[in-house]
């Protein structure tokens, strides 16, 4: 038999708390018995009792704790003195997991929730990166949702994420689902094989919602942030998010979305797709694809064109039935414009957005029927407003950009500015359509229609002829369920289009043929 | 985590910003936490540079400061007279709580209760006079913790008052602290009427040589352990010491009787005891000093090993920054007064008391006195989350102070001035509220988070101490 005895000096612990750590430690191979006591004159006659009281206990005192051991074997009893400060740590830490208390830092939150996998960040820019960093070093992923991070700031970041196979997501990444729950602004959309990787919040939530509403499903749909395809960042988390989604077994399609990359970016990302062994189709908003289409990536022009690829490439089908129906559908905006575009008065359409990438992809659009359009995000250096709180002839004013949030919520989730904005549009004469996007899900307004409704309706009392055009984001299993939403927006009498650009083309069409019947009207 | 690991883990995420993305992952199944997250105080830059650069010098140096606080063993070994026994005390000189302070920027409490020193010295005979000496120059002020020393509320100490000897067996330094006077009209509250005289006389005369012979006969008592079992009875040592006075009555009254020749001496010093609840406070207070003065000047350590108010500026003083002081001005605390009592009769925060805190007890160690929740909001939760607030700015956890609620984990100790700033979170200190004027004496009792302006002086101060 081994005796082996331990002194914790200067402890103090009650004597329940022990006794129970005594029966963990007997519960140990090789244990036959042990004891754990305050090295009081009275708990060392106990120790006595049971032949306990070592020598090595002689001059402990009363704010000791005396650790005696009787094991079977020399071994075993330095395996439990061993586990004896992880028993102590355990008892110290155990904490009361049924109420959820008030934690005011990163590291705080990490001891209440040790197997967090996740930070997700939204506090002012300038202390996003530390925050970020903080949760990194702890080897969790990260989405950062704020904006006003230093690029400098952002290349670090995602530079240390990649060294330790980390996702950094973000800055200004507004949308991503993981493991089906939405982060940030993102939409409840079927589970499926379709990964997405997106350098644009509202691309990743169009693209995410049109492949739930025809029948297909997301594995995994990873932001970047906007700025990660740039020449600073090079693509660090959008090469290392289609390498995770090229090894993920669930995904058997892969969708990019992204502005267009910096060539050298692109030409990255172009060399990697060549190594992946998936269907990856590419959209780059308005950027040339031919780099992408020779890396065997299947090019989409549109965000919904691309959601309806990865559908159908999903279920095993051709997409080239997919183009068909598109061109069918344009050839039918063309007649549906020139009857809805009859009586309007005025010649301008004023688009409202709140989707960034929504608005670049009308302004695309519009580009092919009636050409550049004023913005304060503009395809053409030309037309950009001068005062952007001022529209002028066509104008699509992204609502969402920096000099309009600031000091004020996204207008996903506040409309007042936009709402305001329209009356001052409906105010203009020669104002004869209202272009907007309404974006559903997670994060976004929790009933959009009572906020477009009534200004819809007043809209009407200040211009009568006036024409409500737009598209909703979104799908039925979404928060705000977008059947009921488009019913109540069609019921004002604002046209509902299946998508942003299906929305576009029609308002593109009217004023096209609005301008053309100018000359006829104005004699 | 790899990150294809990721996708094969149900989302666990900590959300720091807005808690509708914390509701949103609920609601979608996700498990959430919510950080509530605030900017850091506002420093200058340059000294957040300089502490970030030496972040492994400052964490080594408060390694070691912490181990040093948290393995001392403060005994009470002894009383005498603080004229013999405190290091530099001299007959014309008066310690008083709180960082330095001129008499003109003196509040009523440390003014009344000086004058009522100097009555008791004999430097004076009339309250008149009293104040004439004490403001002529002949009388030096220094503060307690300047002389290893604290003292409650104004913490006069003067020559002729007796002390307890308080030893750190583990370093070897002392601390000192007078007897506790009990409530009502006393003098640390400022009350300088004949019946504090007399008492503060009593004291001297029957209580003192009582006590002494007592704590001879016992050698030493272990302060560390009764404030250990104390906060499994409900204390935190600072504004409830009931279950502490007890076990120090249970330890010194059988020797008190052995030692004592007079009986109606010895009933009286044990009712005196037993009748007040804060006797301990005069020696949790000590026992925080001892412990925490063994980890002065450690260079690079930004955790505090001062907490102190004088009535008028709250000072603070760092392990690593020597003997400096930084200062801000004293808050009125929250507090529940006695009838016929106001917040506008209640003076700024004062006394050395603030050294329980410092030590990881008094506010630090709320979770453990349910009993005064009433001071923090009323319930047990309200109290809970206080201690649980003062986890984010220590550098750890006691190894012997424990909450049993939290199911004993040690009580949040080493207040690390860069967690102050970064968290932008102050201490919070338990506390009795003294009448702004001299004479009246205590009117309630509360609590208050400390001013951050020290704490921002103090981290700047460690980086130009750094810097040098």
């Amino acid at each position: 038999m081994i005796f082996k005895g331990l002194i914790k000096k200067g402890s103090y612990y009650d004597s329940v708390s022990l006794m129970i750590l005594s029966k963990e430690l007997n519960k140990l191979d090789g244990i036959v018995d042990s004891s754990i006591v305050m090295g009081t004159a009275e708990n060392k006659a106990l120790l006595s009792a049971v032949g306990l009281n070592l020598e090595v206990f002689h001059d402990a005192g009363e704010t000791d704790i005396l650790i005696g051991i009787k094991a079977s074997s020399l071994p075993a009893a330095e395996n439990a003195l061993q586990k004896i400060d992880q028993l102590f740590n355990d008892l110290q830490h155990h904490q009361d997991q049924s109420t959820d208390k008030n934690v005011h830092s990163f590291g705080a939150a990490l001891k209440q929730l040790p197997e967090a996998n996740l930070s997700l960040i939204s506090i002012a820019g300038k202390y996003a990166a530390g925050e970020a960093m903080k949760a990194l070093k702890q080897g969790l992923h990260v989405m950062i949702f704020s904006d006003n991070v230093s690029i400098a700031e952002e290349y670090e970041l995602k530079q240390y994420a990649h060294d330790h196979e980390l996702l950094l997501m973000g800055p200004d990444c507004g949308s991503a689902i993981i493991n089906g729950i939405p982060l940030g602004f993102a939409n409840v959309v079927q589970k499926g094989n379709i990964g997405i990787v997106a350098a644009s919040g509202t691309g990743l939530q169009e693209v995410s919602s049109v492949i739930s509403n025809h029948g297909a499903g997301i594995s995994q749909a990873i932001g970047t942030g906007g700025r990660d395809i740039r020449k600073e960042i090079g693509g660090i988390m959008f090469l290392d998010a289609l390498k995770v989604l090229g090894d993920d077994e669930e995904t058997k399609v892969i969708v990019m979305i992204s502005k267009p990359p910096h060539p050298d970016v692109l030409q990255k990302i172009a060399d990697h797709v060549k190594k992946i062994k998936k269907p990856v189709i590419g959209i780059l908003i308005g950027g040339n694809p031919e780099i992408l289409r020779q890396a065997g990536v299947i090019p989409a022009i549109t965000l919904e064109q691309a959601g309806l690829y990865a559908a159908a490439v999903s279920k095993g089908k051709e997409t080239g039935s997919i183009d068909n129906d598109l061109a069918q559908r344009k050839t039918g905006i063309v007649a549906l414009a020139s009857t809805s575009g009859k009586g309007l008065q005025g010649k301008f359409l004023r688009g409202l957005f709140s989707g960034g990438t929504l608005c670049d992809e009308t302004q695309l659009v519009l580009k092919d029927t009636i050409g550049y359009t004023y913005s304060n995000s503009p395809l053409n250096v030309d037309f950009r407003l001068t005062d952007l709180w001022k529209s002028r002839e066509n104008s699509i004013i992204d609502l969402g950009e920096d000099e309009f949030t600031q000091g004020r919520p996204h207008p996903m989730i506040d409309y007042s500015l936009r709402n305001k904005r329209i009356l001052q549009e409906v105010s203009d004469t020669d104002v004869a359509v209202i272009l907007l996007d309404v974006v559903l899900g997670y994060g976004s307004h929790p009933d959009p229609a009572s906020e477009l409704v009534p200004v819809i309706h007043e809209s009407k009392k200040i211009s009568p002829a006036i024409l409500f055009i737009g598209s909703v984001t979104g799908t039925d299993q979404d928060p705000q369920n977008k059947k009921n939403i488009v019913r109540e927006l069609e019921k004002a009498g604002m046209i509902i289009m299946p998508s942003n650009v299906a929305a576009s083309e029609l308002a593109g069409q009217i004023i096209h043929q609005l301008s053309s019947k100018q000359p006829s009207r104005s004699i | 985590m790899a990150l294809n690991d990721l996708f094969r883990q149900p989302l666990k995420v900590i959300n720091t910003g807005l808690v509708s993305f914390k509701t949103n992952l609920e609601t979608a199944g996700a498990t959430a936490i919510q950080v509530s997250w605030k900017p850091p105080a506002d420093v200058k830059k340059e000294a957040v540079t300089i502490l970030n650069a030496h972040q492994h010098q400052i964490d080594e140096a408060n390694r070691k400061a912490l181990d040093i606080i948290l393995n001392g063993k403060p005994f009470l070994t002894g009383m005498d007279k603080a004229l013999d026994v405190i290091p530099g005390m001299r007959k014309d000189l008066i310690l008083h709580s709180g960082p330095p302070i001129t008499w003109d920027r003196m509040c009523g409490p440390t003014r009344g209760a000086i004058m009522g020193a100097l009555i008791y010295e004999g430097f004076a005979t009339t309250i008149e006079e009293a104040e004439k000496v004490a403001s002529s120059g002949e009388i030096d002020y220094a503060p307690c913790h300047e002389h290893a020393s604290v003292g409650p509320m104004a913490g006069i100490i003067s020559a002729s008052m007796p002390v307890f000897i308080i030893e750190n067996e583990a370093y070897g330094n002392s601390a000192f602290c007078t007897l506790n006077e009990g409530l009502g009209k006393v003098l640390r509250y400022g009350a300088y009427g004949p019946e504090v005289i007399e008492k503060l006389r009593w004291m001297e005369k029957i209580m003192y040589p009582v006590l002494k012979n007592a704590i001879r006969k016992l050698g030493k008592i272990d302060l560390k352990n009764i404030i250990a079992q104390a906060l499994h009875m409900g204390d935190e040592v600072h504004n409830r010491n009931r279950a502490a006075t007890s076990l120090f009555y249970r330890t010194i009254a059988p020797a008190i009787v052995e030692t004592s020749e007079n009986k109606e001496d010895t009933v009286k010093v044990l009712n005196f005891i037993n009748g007040n609840d804060h006797s301990f406070l005069n020696l949790s207070m000590p026992a925080s000093k001892a412990c925490l003065d063994a980890a002065r000047n450690i260079p690079y350590s930004s955790i505090a090993v001062v907490m102190a108010r004088n009535g008028t500026d709250f000072g603070v003083q760092l392990a690593g920054t020597g003997d400096k002081w930084f200062v801000g001005k004293s808050p009125v605390p929250d507090a529940l007064f006695f009838p016929g009592f106001t917040k506008d009769d209640a003076n700024p925060d004062i006394g050395d008391s603030a050294i329980t805190e410092t030590m990881g007890l008094g506010g630090f160690a709320i979770a453990a006195a349910p009993a005064i929740a009433q001071f923090v909001g009323g319930t047990a939760q309200d109290a809970i989350q206080y201690t649980l607030d003062m986890y984010e700015i220590t550098a750890g956890e006691n190894n012997v102070f424990q909450i049993p609620y939290l199911n004993f984990r040690g009580t949040p100790t080493g207040i690390d001035v860069r967690k102050v700033i970064e968290q932008n979170i102050t201490p919070f200190i338990d506390t009795g509220v003294a009448h702004k004027n001299p004479g009246v004496g205590q009117v309630g009792a509360g609590v208050l988070s400390a001013p951050m302006e020290p704490f921002k002086k103090a981290f700047e101060g460690l980086a130009e101490e750094i810097q040098h």
